[in-house]
This record gives C-alpha cells, sequence and structure tokens, in this order.
C-alpha cells in the first residue's frame, strides 16, 4: 500500500508523501470534477431548451452533428414534437446556450461571491 | 522512518498542518462551486437561450441568488431555534 501510494503521489519509492505534491493532483483531480458537473448541467439544459423531449425519434432536421443537418428546413417537423428553440437551427441554438449558461454561471457565482464577502463584512 | 509514513499516511490532516489547511481551503471551495451549480440550474431565468445575456435575465439570477441564500440562512436559523426548544430532532420536523 505504501509503495502504492508513493508511486501515485510523488512518494519516489521512499514511502514519505510528499503534500506539495498531493495538493496539486487533488486541485487537478477537484477541477476535473467541477468541469464535469459544469458539462453535465449544461448539456442537459441545452438539450432541454434547444431540443426538447422528442416523442419519437429525432428526424433529420434534429441531429446536431450530421454534416448539413438542420438546414433544410423540415416542413410541419415542428409542430409535431415539443418546441425547439426560437432558431432554425438546433446548432446554434445549442451553441448560444452554452454561451448563456457561461453567462449565467458567472453571475451566479459574481453574485453569490459578493454576497459572502458581503455576509463577512457584517459579521 | 516506518511510524512516520504509516503516522502520515493514517492521519494525513492531523499531523501535517499545511494540508489540514489546503484541505480546508479546498472543500471551501467547492462547497461555493457546488452551489454555483446549483444556483444556475435552479435559477434559470431565460426561456430561449438568445445572443447575449440581457440584463433583465442577468438580474432575475442575481436576485435569485440572494433569495437563495436568505431562504437557507432562514432555514438554518428556524432550525436551530426549534432544535432548542424541542431537543429531539423528529419532534421539531413533525412542526
Amino acid at each position: 500500500m505504501e509503495g502504492g501510494f508513493g508511486s501515485d503521489f510523488g512518494g519516489s519509492g521512499s514511502g514519505k508523501l510528499d503534500p506539495g505534491l498531493i495538493m496539486e493532483q487533488v486541485k487537478v483531480q477537484i477541477a476535473v470534477a467541477n468541469a464535469q458537473e459544469l458539462l453535465q448541467r449544461m448539456t442537459d439544459k441545452c438539450f432541454r431548451k434547444c431540443i426538447g423531449k422528442p416523442g419519437g425519434s429525432l428526424d433529420n432536421s434534429e441531429q446536431p452533428g450530421r454534416p448539413g443537418a438542420g438546414v433544410r428546413a423540415v416542413p410541419g417537423a415542428a409542430k409535431s414534437r415539443a418546441e425547439p428553440c426560437a432558431p432554425p437551427l438546433p446548432q446554434k441554438c445549442i451553441a448560444m446556450c452554452m454561451d448563456r449558461y457561461m453567462d449565467a454561471w458567472n453571475t451566479v457565482s459574481r453574485a453569490y461571491n459578493s454576497r459572502l464577502q458581503r455576509e463577512r463584512a457584517n459579521m | 522512518m516506518d511510524s512516520s509514513s504509516s503516522s502520515s499516511a493514517a492521519g494525513l490532516g492531523a499531523v501535517d498542518p499545511q494540508l489540514q489547511h489546503f484541505i480546508e481551503v479546498e472543500t471551501q471551495k467547492q462547497r461555493f462551486q457546488q452551489l454555483v451549480h446549483q444556483m444556475t440550474e435552479l435559477c434559470w431565468c431565460m426561456d430561449k437561450p438568445g445572443p447575449k445575456l440581457d440584463s433583465r435575465a442577468e438580474a432575475c439570477f442575481v436576485n435569485c441568488v440572494e433569495r437563495f441564500i436568505d431562504t437557507s440562512q432562514f432555514i438554518l436559523n428556524r432550525l436551530e431555534q426549534t432544535q432548542k426548544s424541542k431537543p429531539v430532532f423528529s419532534e421539531s420536523l413533525s412542526d
């Protein structure tokens, strides 16, 4: 167990744990976890906003990533499922949604931070 | 050598104050991040994402954050109060 720990966290075989390296590793892992959380929530939100909950399978006009997908207007397609986002191209909707999500995230982060500082100042 | 490495493995935070502090700071940062994630989703103030975040949506987000913190504080305080008058946790919940 000592060897395993040491090799992962910069013990360099001596069995001693290097706090500096552990901290760096942990910071990286935390950052990755945060990025994953952001990605998951953003994807969920933008899927709901741009694609909604399709009744059946996604038809041609709503498969993002397919070359040329969404360029052809499929008449009547929009009416047959949950309303898509205002722009006709789901890719544009998704891209805008991603940007707005980040804007929102930053706004919330700033607001929360200000509130915390205010609370600390009042204590 | 064995005792020091085993004690640092067993009580990482307890032995090394630098690590202890690091853990505290990172934990706090994580709590902050988690709340931002939650509030961003909870407070979603846009029906359809547009080309930019307009000022009304922005104000809406800010308001929601403030309300959320207020709510959270209120809940904590009230829970504390009801805990004091009725020490048994389950009793206070049935209020």
